[in-house]
């Protein structure tokens, strides 16, 4: 099976990243563009889509800080 | 007694780690690839870029050999002192609490910071006194230190206006609840000879460690 898992900061956790996109999105002109998070998105070929969460809890994420969620 | 330092693919401070080590202790080499401890009576995780930190800091070396006999060696009491990259491996490793985020600036920070020493009731910081303040090189990446840590594992913190990173209430060094190991982003071993450190301050937390298993080697 062909996997996409999605991994984003925690609500509630300082995103830089996201600030940074926010801050530079005026000086080009877009307007009413708030709330930017950046996370970023694994894409893996998994026999066994049975361990596909511990992969993802064990390496691709760090729980602590980040969500991250299997796309179908 | 004898002090062991891992070198990890991209570890950069192992050689600076070492000469600290032997400045109280006699250093041994450790290689990543070999869960074999040799014997030492405690364990220095470096700093540097362990394995590209490819995916994440400190996130791959967990996985390490070396790594699964330091976990089960810290469980057991051994003291494991994790600088910068090294204290990102123990928190992604599960030895202390916390992760540690890119910094707030999202830059590089490489400049002398004043730490505050908040507890004296481990081994590294035995040869302080609460409130001392020692100046130590900083340099890194993801140094924003992120989570739950109860206060009495709040070990070293930057002093007001020396937080580099953005981390959560100035936390610049954390301890487990055993409180044998200690993480801490700033490198205590760049500040260890007044030729090329700004001070001599990161000797004191060496010098505590090696007092600290001084007995142990003796028995």
């Amino acid at each position: 099976m062909r996997a996409r898992v999605l991994i984003r900061p925690k609500a509630g956790i300082l995103d830089p990243q996201g600030k940074a996109v926010e801050r530079a999105l005026p000086a080009l002109g877009f307007s009413g563009v708030s709330n930017v998070h950046v996370g970023r998105l694994v894409e893996l070929d998994c026999e066994d889509p049975s361990q596909l969460d511990r992969l993802c809890r064990e390496l691709l994420a760090n729980p602590l800080v980040e969500d991250y969620e299997v796309l179908a | 007694m004898r002090i062991g330092v891992i070198t990890f693919p991209g570890t950069c401070d192992d050689v600076d780690a070492r000469m600290a080590v032997d400045k109280v202790a006699e250093s041994v080499a450790l290689w990543h690839a070999d869960p074999d401890l040799h014997g030492v009576d405690g364990v220095v995780v470096p700093g540097g870029f362990s394995y590209g930190d490819y995916l994440r800091a400190g996130a791959i070396a967990r996985f390490a050999p070396v790594m699964e006999s330091v976990v089960a060696a810290a469980r057991e009491g051994l003291p494991v002192l994790g600088i910068c990259n090294g204290f990102q491996v123990l928190c992604e490793a599960g030895l202390l609490p916390g992760a540690l985020l890119p910094n707030t600036s999202l830059r590089f920070i490489c400049r002398q910071v004043e730490l505050q020493v908040q507890r004296t009731d481990t081994p590294f910081t035995s040869q302080c006194q609460v409130g001392d303040r020692l100046s130590i090189p900083s340099k890194h990446m993801s140094g924003r230190f992120t989570g739950e840590v109860p206060e009495d594992q709040v070990v070293l913190r930057y002093v007001d206006g020396h937080n580099p990173n953005g981390s959560q209430d100035d936390v610049a060094g954390v301890c487990n609840e055993q409180r044998n190991v200690l993480g801490l982003m700033p490198h205590p071993e760049h500040a260890v000879d007044l030729l090329t450190g700004g001070s001599e301050d990161g000797l004191k937390l060496f010098a505590g460690m090696a007092a600290a298993v001084a007995p142990a080697a003796a028995a």
